[in-house]
Order: structure tokens, then sequence, then C-alpha cells
């Protein structure tokens, strides 16, 4: 039990400082690589509580894809320029009355959740869901997502779909002008549309662009 | 706390076990590509130091050593320094949970393929870090290329796995390897494997898509800037991670520590030496990819990537899903 304790409250103290770190440090590529310390601290926690499947996908999605992308476009800014005080400069202090209530909302809903569970410690085995301890959590996610919440499930699914074709939708543009590769042109050419024989006259020459 | 400093050193005890072995056989893989590598082009290849040159990579290791470390003033140190730290501690931790033989398994966990799957799209880091930190164009351009790339073939490295999950049914290595068992996956899934093959290439960037530290284009890419032990450890992240996709490879498809025919006499052969056979086997084949074939240009290397081999692999997996299903093949417990 000690060692667990110990585990719990190095990741959990990891997690908080990184996610502090993660608003705190002028230096934007910094703070993308506390958030990934973040990450990876809170699928560390998942995998204590046995949802080893969870983590591992916090780990694949999150810290392998999505973090990654923010790395791309962060480390492409100019690092010299971000270098200002955020709390410090004009245009920051309008966004804060957004930033406390957005803030206030996620409290009430952390409030919420954390008194579900305080008030009603039996809620995950009076709950509907078919969860036996027996099967591994792999499977007991996959046989709750793909029967009961089958059109939730694909719904959410179409909407990341729609997200994505929209996104490509607004930032493709067509430039005129740009050369491409068609492996089926290369490949059909013939010799008779491509080369010509032509008798040089001599003294003349020969026009060759027509 | 006896008992917590006991299993603290048995683990050390078996990591160590694991680990040491792992070195070794980097160091002589890197010997094996560069002989594979002459022997194709007609060189003879390392063969000065040692019976056969056998120790050349630790001659190379050794100077490498006492090699001068060379921090450009301009970069970002701490990040620096943790890249390399960061590619080769990923390359080492993922074989912890590759079985060898029924019982002889570091860390027999539920989600392994999973866990190798995180391992090994976390890799990218080491390279982006080092790219960035470094502070220079080179470096940089090769990191952004790198990041890119990895990405886009993690994508179609996953969905290959689903195809190998449906027909086992579990995310369990040791359980993926004993499904194998009246017959390799590389039979009804050979399609997959090429596919995987091509995939652990870019992943791994090996040529022909070594985009990242194209010498012609980028010195030597992310790399440029690293010098001495530092520069070593990214050479040793890569060859650890390339051994590793031939394990991955060779579990998935090649039935892992299992023998070809499952009769008595080829279980005369324990089962670590099958698997060595099975990732040598898929090392010779890397090493003579980097041989023979010239290295891709970027935007087919996208191309590939996203247009032929995710629609593809897409493809076989409804084929798989159809196929179980249809003949109630689908392992359900």
């Amino acid at each position: 039990m000690t060692a667990h304790l110990l585990f719990f409250y190095t990741f959990a103290f990891v997690a908080v400082f990184s996610s502090i770190m993660v608003i705190t440090s002028k230096n934007t590529v910094h703070s993308v690589f506390f958030l990934i310390l973040d990450f990876i601290s809170i699928s560390c926690l998942f995998i204590m509580i046995g949802a080893e499947f969870l983590g591992m996908m916090m780990l694949i999605v999150y810290v392998g894809a999505v973090a990654v992308l923010f790395l791309f476009v962060v480390m492409m800014l100019n690092v010299s320029q971000q270098q200002n005080q955020w709390f410090s400069s004009k245009g920051a202090s309008t966004h804060i009355p957004i930033g406390l209530l957005v803030g206030a909302v996620i409290f009430f809903e952390l409030i919420i959740v954390i008194g579900g569970w305080k008030y009603k410690p039996n809620i995950l085995s009076t709950s509907l869901l078919k969860i036996s301890s027996e099967t591994t959590n792999t499977h007991s996610i996959g046989s709750v997502l793909y029967t009961d919440y089958i059109h939730v499930f694909q719904l959410s699914g179409m909407i990341l779909l729609v997200a994505m074709i929209g996104a490509i939708v607004l930032t493709f543009r067509q430039r005129s002008g740009l050369k491409r590769q068609s492996y089926f042109k290369q490949i059909s050419r013939e010799r008779s549309d491509s080369v010509k024989l032509t008798d040089v006259e001599s003294k003349k020459g020969v026009k060759i662009d027509d | 706390m006896i008992e917590y400093i006991n299993i603290i050193l048995m683990e050390t005890y078996k990591i160590l076990f694991l680990l040491i072995p792992v070195l070794v056989s980097v160091a002589l893989i890197v010997w094996l590509d560069r002989r594979v590598w002459a022997f194709v082009q007609k060189r003879r290849g390392p063969n000065v130091v040692g019976p056969f040159g056998l120790f050349q990579s630790l001659a190379d290791a050794l100077k490498y050593i006492f090699k001068e470390i060379i921090i450009p003033a301009s970069s970002n140190k701490v990040i620096f320094t943790l890249a390399p730290i960061i590619t080769m501690t990923l390359a080492l931790i993922a074989w912890a949970v590759i079985p060898f033989s029924e019982d002889f398994v570091l860390a027999d966990i539920n989600v392994g393929i999973l866990y190798l799957f995180a391992v090994s799209s976390l890799g990218v880091y080491g390279i982006i870090m080092g790219g960035w930190a470094s502070n220079s164009k080179y470096p940089f351009l090769g990191s952004i290329r790198s990041a890119a790339q990895m990405i886009s073939y993690e994508v179609s490295i996953g969905v290959i796995i689903i195809n190998v999950l449906l027909c086992v049914g579990s995310l369990n290595l040791s359980e993926i390897v004993l499904a194998q068992k009246k017959i390799w996956f590389i039979v009804p899934l050979f399609p997959m494997f090429v596919i995987f093959f091509i995939s652990a290439l870019a992943e791994t960037n090996r040529p022909p898509f070594d985009l990242p530290e194209a010498e012609a284009e980028l010195v030597a890419g992310y790399q440029t800037e690293y010098s001495g032990m530092m520069y070593a450890m990214f050479w040793l992240g890569e060859y650890a991670n390339i051994l590793l996709m031939c394990a991955m490879g060779s579990i998935l498809f090649l039935g892992g520590w299992l023998p070809p025919l499952d009769i008595h006499p080829f279980y005369l052969i324990p089962g670590p030496i099958w698997l060595i056979f099975k990732i040598l086997f898929l090392f010779i084949l890397f090493a003579l990819v980097k041989a023979t074939v010239p290295r891709y240009r970027y935007d087919q290397l996208m191309k590939l990537g996203w247009k032929i081999f995710l629609p593809f692999s897409l493809i076989w997996v409804v084929l798989t899903a159809g196929y179980l299903l249809y003949f109630d093949l689908l392992p359900l417990k």
C-alpha cells in the first residue's frame, strides 16, 4: 500500500506541477513540453487505477498525435516574439473575464462529479452498465460502447468527420500554375506523341518549339 | 520494507538480464547492417577489428565516448541534452513487453500491443526536440519532416494492428503469438505484412524513407549539431528501434517464438532462438532494402502513406472482419 501511495503522490504532484508550468512558462515550446509531461503523468494515474486501456489511449492519441501537432504549430512561431509577458500585456486583460467564467463552470462541474462520488459510493454498481470485474477493461469498454451506446458513438464519429472535412474545406485553396505529377500520364506516354524526327536542312536550322 | 527492496532488486536483475543482451545485439546489428550493405555493393565492409570485424561497433562506441561533446551556444541546452536521452530510453523501455517465450517476458500486461504502439509513437519526440533545440535550420527542417512522416505512417501501422487483433481477440502479446499456433498470420494477412514492413521502414527513418537525415539536402538532419556520446545515443536508439520494429513484425506476423510447423522436432530448438532467427531475418530484409532502393521524394512519401496505405489497410480491416463474421471465426470469449 505504501508503494502505491508513493507512486500516486509522485504522479499527482508531477501532473499538478506541470499543468501549472503550462500556463506560467514564458516560452511557448516549453509550455507544450510541460503539457506532454502532464498527459503522461495523467495516463500513469489511469494505469494505476487499473484503467490500462484508457491510459494507453491517452498516450497514443494525446501524446503521440495531438501534442505533436501542437508542437508542430508552436515551433513555427518566432519564439523571441512570444517571450513577452502574457499577464502584463494590454490585450490579455480583456480575455480575463471569459477565462474566469470558463474556469468557474469547470470548477462547478468538478464539484458535481466529486459530490456524486462522495454521497453515493455505490454509483458504479447501481448504474445500468453491464461491467463485470472479470473481463479486461478493453472488453468491457468495447461491449458497452458498441451495444448500448452505439448510436451516440457513431454520432460522435460523424461529428468528428464533419469537423475534419470542414477544416480541410476552409483552408483549401486552389493555387494556379502548380505542376503536379501524374503517374498515369507518365506511364502512358508513347514514343509516337513525344518524339519527332525532323530532317534539318543545312544552314537553315529547324524550329523545335511550335 | 525488506520485501519491497527484495522486489526492486529482483526486478533490476531481470531488467539488466534483458537490457544488456539488447544493447549488445544493437552493437552487433550495426555491424551486420554495414556488412550486408557492403556485400550488396561488392565491398568487404568492416572486417578488421576482431573476428570478421565483429568488434567494429565497440571500437566506434569507444571513439564516440572519448570525443568532446559540443553544445551549440545558442541552443536550448536542457532540451538539447534531453533529446538523445529520450530517444534511447524510449527505444529500450519498449522491450519490457516483448515475449521471448511462453514464460520469458518481463511484463505480461493486458494491453501489450497498445503499449508497444504508444512507445513507438512517442519516439518522434526525441527527434523533434533535438531538431528544435539545436536552433539551426537543417536540424529544424529535418525534425519537421520526421514529425510529419512518423505521424503519417503510425496511422497505417495502427490499422494493420487492428487487422491482427481481429484475428486474435486480445491485446496481449503472448496471446497474439499463441493464436498463430496453427498458421502464422503472414499467410492469411500477407498484404498487411508487406505494408507493415514498409511502414516500419518509414517509422524508423530507414532508407528509402530517411528524409529526416537526408544527407544530400540537410547535412545530417536533426543530428547535425550533435557530437560525441550524444550522437552515439541517437544512433543506438535508432538501431534499438529498428530491432524493436523487427521484433514487433515477427510477433504480429511470423509467430513470435513458435516454430514454423507445429510438430515435435522443431520444438527441440527453444523459443527465444526462433524469435531471434525471425528478428534477424526481418533485419536482413531491412538492410537489403537500404542497399538497393533510392530515397523517396517527400511528396511521394506522403502520398504513399495517406492515399495508398491508409485506404488499402482500411479496406483490409473490412475484408478481414467480413470474412471472420461470415465463416463464424470471430474469437469471441
